[in-house]
């Protein structure tokens, strides 16, 4: 590792802030981004069968 | 031979079963560049000598450009595809990138900005590549909004198209942006016509993100585009079948 603890990784010389930040925030994005589509999916299959279940 | 795999490709059912096949892997390989690339460039990546640790922003602001900037070449090209050859994939792929694309626009905006405080002393700059990329952003929400403004969805898929490819004049705006006007920006640390400016210990970490996201980025198109074939050929007797056969 480039730091010498693991407290030294957390506050980045105090940029920690900025760099924790700005990954929970991009990460975040990025999470709603898979979970968004799978959960449409889901909800779509879901329809088509019940619809087939009536017909 | 051409012909061929263009028509495979552009047939919803051969696309829906080929994906389902491709995700799993694709993911994998995703997720596990883009898990490298974060705890190299976070843990492991030296510092930048006159930026600090602030720099290690690089490792999530540039991948996410990066897409940003090729979604944008792909959903165009998916929109002159589906004018010009009436083809439904295209059209739904325009519909599945736009909002992959905001989304990575906006990390890229948000990173950067956060990116700019410690570095500039600012959050925001009306500084050419900024208000382009923010112009970006309101490209693809355009797309987004143009899409589903319409009863008829073959008028919101033309519409969506055109601006998606008038919209384009923006993209070599962008890349010139920070050689036209040499405001706050720092100029590209990759070029393919040129060496790096940055180390190979910086470098690494940079490509293997890049390369994670271009395949996040197909993975989410992907998904997104199974979506749109599931409901827009709910209907279909191929998809029914396919989904009895599934349970």
């Amino acid at each position: 590792m480039y730091f010498a603890s693991f407290a030294d990784l957390i506050a980045m010389n105090g940029h920690g802030i900025y760099v924790w930040s700005a990954y929970a925030i991009g990460y975040a994005v990025l999470a709603a981004l898979i979970i968004q589509p799978l959960a449409r999916h889901a909800a779509l299959s879901r329809q088509i069968r019940q619809q087939q279940d009536e017909d | 031979m051409f012909r061929q795999w263009f028509h495979r490709w552009g047939s919803p059912p051969w696309f829906y079963r080929m994906s389902g096949t491709l995700l799993p892997w694709l993911s994998v390989v995703a997720a596990g560049l883009i898990a490298t690339g974060t705890v190299w460039g976070l843990a492991f990546a030296p510092e930048d000598a006159r930026q600090g640790n602030s720099f290690r922003i690089i490792y999530l602001h540039v991948p996410a450009s990066f897409l940003a900037l090729a979604g944008y070449y792909l959903m165009a090209l998916a929109g002159c595809i589906g004018l010009v050859w009436r083809m439904k994939l295209a059209f739904w792929a325009v519909r599945a990138a736009a909002p992959i694309g905001a989304a990575l626009t906006f990390i890229a905006l948000v990173t950067g900005s956060i990116w700019g405080k410690p570095t500039w002393g600012t959050w925001w700059e009306w500084d050419a590549r900024i208000t382009s990329m923010l112009i970006l952003f309101f490209l693809y929400l355009g797309v987004m909004a143009l899409a589903s403004a319409y009863q008829n969805s073959d008028s919101g898929n033309r519409a969506a198209s055109i601006l998606a490819i008038v919209g384009m004049v923006n993209i070599p705006i962008i890349y010139k942006s920070v050689d036209w006007w040499n405001t706050l920006h720092q100029g590209a640390s990759l070029k393919l016509t040129s060496a790096p400016t940055i180390h190979g210990s910086m470098l690494y970490p940079l490509l293997i993100m890049i390369a994670g996201f271009y395949l996040l980025y197909a993975v989410l198109l992907l998904l997104n585009l199974r979506c749109e074939i599931l409901s827009n050929e709910r209907h279909s007797r191929w998809l029914q079948d396919f989904l009895g056969d599934k349970r």
